[in-house]
């Protein structure tokens, strides 16, 4: 039996514009993804030329940056020498977020800080999602001996308490505070452990799929079925954890900065500008019974801004991932016009009914 | 037998000789009408059924058959609203027509696509049920056959107490030729053939008037398959309901069906009793897919087969779909869309401009209709022989 294979003589050409952009390469549709991308893009740029752009060293004290106001009870008419306070200057031209009560100025402090938050933030995330990786899917897969000791060794991480871990350990390296690698290592080790425990149990779900036991069979080694057949269907899953650590991260260099266990920019060793320890400087003077809300309310912004960056961005990130949640080419806005839901009830079909699609009738496309 | 008003369901279309007119003379049950279905929006859908008409009469068993991609099993889900999003349906009407109540008086004809989820879900399973591919993921792999079936009649027959549940159950099983003790196993414990039976068992628990069968039998040897084709068949005439039977196999519907509509590149391009497209198709496709097979008898000849892939749905050729595989196209086959048109006459239509005008069909194409010229071949006494046992 010999199927005539002829090849045709009219082949049909891919569908024009449609087939013209890679799927990975279009821009997202969601508006959480853009506002996300959008917040994340700003705060990695600053990060990145903020220390050029910064009009003044954060360090750099200037004694006219601030208002010199008599002590009650001392200056002239009285026998005590005359004694002056500080007060921070408000915004102004020459001071976009005005000046602290040590005569530096904020928006120099603020640009500079988000340099070391923002690279501890991924560093972070990235030590963290890799041994997450290299323990979780390697305890699922291999199974046995070595998922009870890896195991073992995530719950114990899970079990103690995050921060006054982290505490110690900042405490125990004096030199933390000075590097942002030291730092991102500390935090790393205390925050690996959940996503560990995430990506096991998805492992332990995919090892025994067919595709994987086919890979076994056909004598694929551990390392490539690992790599190859078992981690891209941990991506979503990689990626969410990924994202989350980044914003536990922040969160927790922010805390031990507040709490004065990453160095001071001024000590030495000099520790990193960043908004933990703008906010530390700021509680320790008193701003907010001050009323200086442009010393303090800048860095707590900043703070909240790039964890809704980055939760907007985990929102969305399904929707990059999982080709199924993707309604293709549906925008929200023509799913609305169409009277639609854009994740269709299962069951219940949606029935847009057009006026042009009788193309039954003698239509003449001509080639 | 336990079934209520089963002997009473033979309804007269099932009584009639195959062979006979696809929609003369038989009460429509399900009639689905200018369907129309795109997979996605915009300028990058695909219209993946387009404009097709077909009508299911009443305890008839309708074969649909085609290639793999060609919109069979679209055009079945999206009639009753079970298509996957990203499917759209966009346009048409699928008109269900219950049976008359016991008064005489007609019952009242449901549209489907108009219907709500409320309306959807007192038809669903009650009168249309469907039968899946993969019994495997329809069945709960934690619970037995017995508990699947007492959770389904405890819902929807909710006068049934749990012995009579638990007969019911067992006659159910019978019927498909299972053994009642079965319904102690689970389905992991069971062959893909009397999986395959549960899940029938269970499509007719609540005694529909239409089934669906979306390629049932395509995942089991053909020895399974024959017998529980057979078994479904024997039931189709005991209890009267009607069947859209989907396959690929175009052979096992010449055997098993009423009537035949094939299908190709989500359009409906032939229509025709069973036996009369089996030995007489009119269509270039028609005529490729049947000689794919080759004859257990007679002389040994070359397979042709059909050349060519099927094409891009969302980049179709002009005109007939079809034309850039078919041997006979002429100029017009390349400009104009051909309709689903009747033959002249004969009941049987068909979309190709080759019988159409005053185009010239080749002789593989022109053989004479049993349903006209000698009412019952060899083939068709034979399955009614099958039947009438």
């Amino acid at each position: 039996m010999a199927l005539n294979t002829t090849i045709l003589s009219e082949p049909n050409p891919p569908a024009g514009a449609a087939a013209g952009t890679p799927r990975a390469l279009r821009l997202p549709r969601s508006p959480k993804v853009i506002a996300g991308l959008v917040i994340l893009v700003v705060f990695a740029v600053v990060a990145v030329i903020g220390a050029w752009i910064a009009p003044y060293s954060p360090n750099l004290t200037n004694e006219s940056w601030v208002q010199h106001v008599l002590v009650a009870g001392t200056g002239p008419g009285t026998h005590i020498k005359a004694d002056y306070y500080p007060l921070p200057l408000p915004p102004s031209g020459a001071h976009w977020l005005g000046t602290t009560v040590f005569a530096q100025d904020v928006w120099s402090q603020l640009l500079v800080s988000t340099q070391a938050t923002v690279a501890v933030g991924l560093l972070a995330a990235a030590i963290s999602t890799a041994l997450s990786i290299i323990v979780g899917v390697t305890a699922g897969y291999l199974g046995g001996g070595a998922d009870e000791g890896l195991s073992l060794v995530g719950n114990v991480f899970l079990a103690i308490p995050g921060l006054p871990l982290l505490i110690v350990l900042a405490d125990y390296v004096p030199a933390a505070g000075t590097s942002i690698f030291l730092v991102s290592l500390i935090i790393a080790i205390t925050a690996w452990a959940y996503s560990s425990r995430v990506l096991r149990a998805q492992t332990l779900s995919l090892r025994n799929r067919d595709f994987v036991e086919a890979a076994r069979v056909s004598g694929e080694g551990r390392v490539r079925i690992i790599i190859v057949e078992i981690l891209p269907n941990l991506i979503p899953i990689v990626a969410a954890s990924f994202l989350f650590t980044t914003l536990y991260a922040i969160g927790a260099y922010v805390a031990i900065s507040f709490l004065g266990l990453a160095g001071s920019p001024t000590s030495s060793p000099p520790g990193l500008w960043n908004w933990g320890y703008m906010l530390r400087e700021t509680f320790a003077n008193d701003a907010v019974r001050g009323g200086w809300w442009w010393w303090w309310a800048p860095p707590g912004l900043c703070i909240a801004l790039l964890g809704t960056g980055l939760a907007l961005l985990n929102f969305g990130i399904d929707e990059f991932v999982n080709p199924r949640l993707r309604v293709a080419g549906l925008s929200r806005k023509a799913a609305r016009r169409l009277g639609i839901s854009r994740r269709p009830k299962l069951g219940l079909t949606p029935v847009v009914r057009r006026n042009v699609i009788n193309v039954t009738s003698a239509e003449s496309r001509t080639p | 037998m336990s079934l209520p008003g089963a002997s009473a369901m033979t309804s007269p279309g099932s009584l009639a000789a195959p062979g006979a007119a696809p929609d003369r003379g038989v009460d429509p049950v399900l009639e689905i009408r200018g369907l129309c279905v795109d997979y996605g929006f915009g300028d990058d859908a695909a219209h993946a059924v387009a404009d097709c008409d077909l009508t299911l009469g009443r305890g008839r068993v309708l074969g649909l058959a085609g290639e793999s991609g060609s919109g069979k099993s679209t055009l079945a889900m999206a009639a009753i609203r079970l298509l996957r999003s990203p499917g759209v349906i966009t346009g048409g009407e699928v008109l269900f027509h219950p049976r008359p109540a016991s008064d005489g008086e007609p019952a009242t004809t449901l549209d489907l696509l108009a219907a709500g989820e409320q309306e959807l879900r007192a038809i669903r399973w009650s009168e249309i049920a469907i039968v899946l591919q993969s019994a495997l993921n329809a069945l709960n792999p934690v619970s037995t056959i017995g508990a699947q079936f007492d959770e389904l009649l405890a819902t929807h027959r909710p006068g049934l107490g749990r012995a009579s549940r638990r007969d019911r159950a067992g006659d159910l099983l019978e019927l498909v030729g299972m053994t009642p003790d079965r319904l102690r196993s689970y389905p992991h414990e069971m062959s893909g053939g009397m999986r395959q039976r549960a899940m029938i068992a269970m499509a007719l628990a609540l005694d529909p008037q239409v089934m669906i069968l979306d390629e049932p039998t395509t995942a089991l040897d053909v020895v399974t398959q024959r017998e529980i084709l057979e078994e479904l068949m024997g039931l189709r005439d005991r209890l009267g309901f009607a069947a859209l039977f989907i396959t690929h196999d175009l052979s096992l519907l010449v055997e098993f069906a009423d009537d035949i509509a094939v299908m190709y590149a989500g359009r409906l391009m032939e229509r025709a009793p069973a036996a009369s497209l089996f030995r007489s198709p009119r269509l270039p496709y028609t005529y490729g897919l049947l000689h794919c097979f080759p004859p257990m008898h007679g002389e040994r000849h070359r397979m042709d087969g059909i050349p060519g892939s099927p094409p891009d749905l969302r980049d179709l050729p002009p005109g007939c779909a079809f034309h850039p595989r078919c041997q006979w196209a002429i100029p017009r086959c390349r400009q104009d869309v051909p309709k689903l048109e009747p033959l002249t006459g004969s009941h049987r239509e068909v979309a190709c401009w080759l019988h159409r005008d005053n185009a010239t069909a080749p002789p593989e194409l022109m053989r004479p209709d049993p349903a006209v010229a000698q009412p019952r071949t060899a083939a068709v006494s034979d399955t009614s022989a099958e039947r009438a046992v």
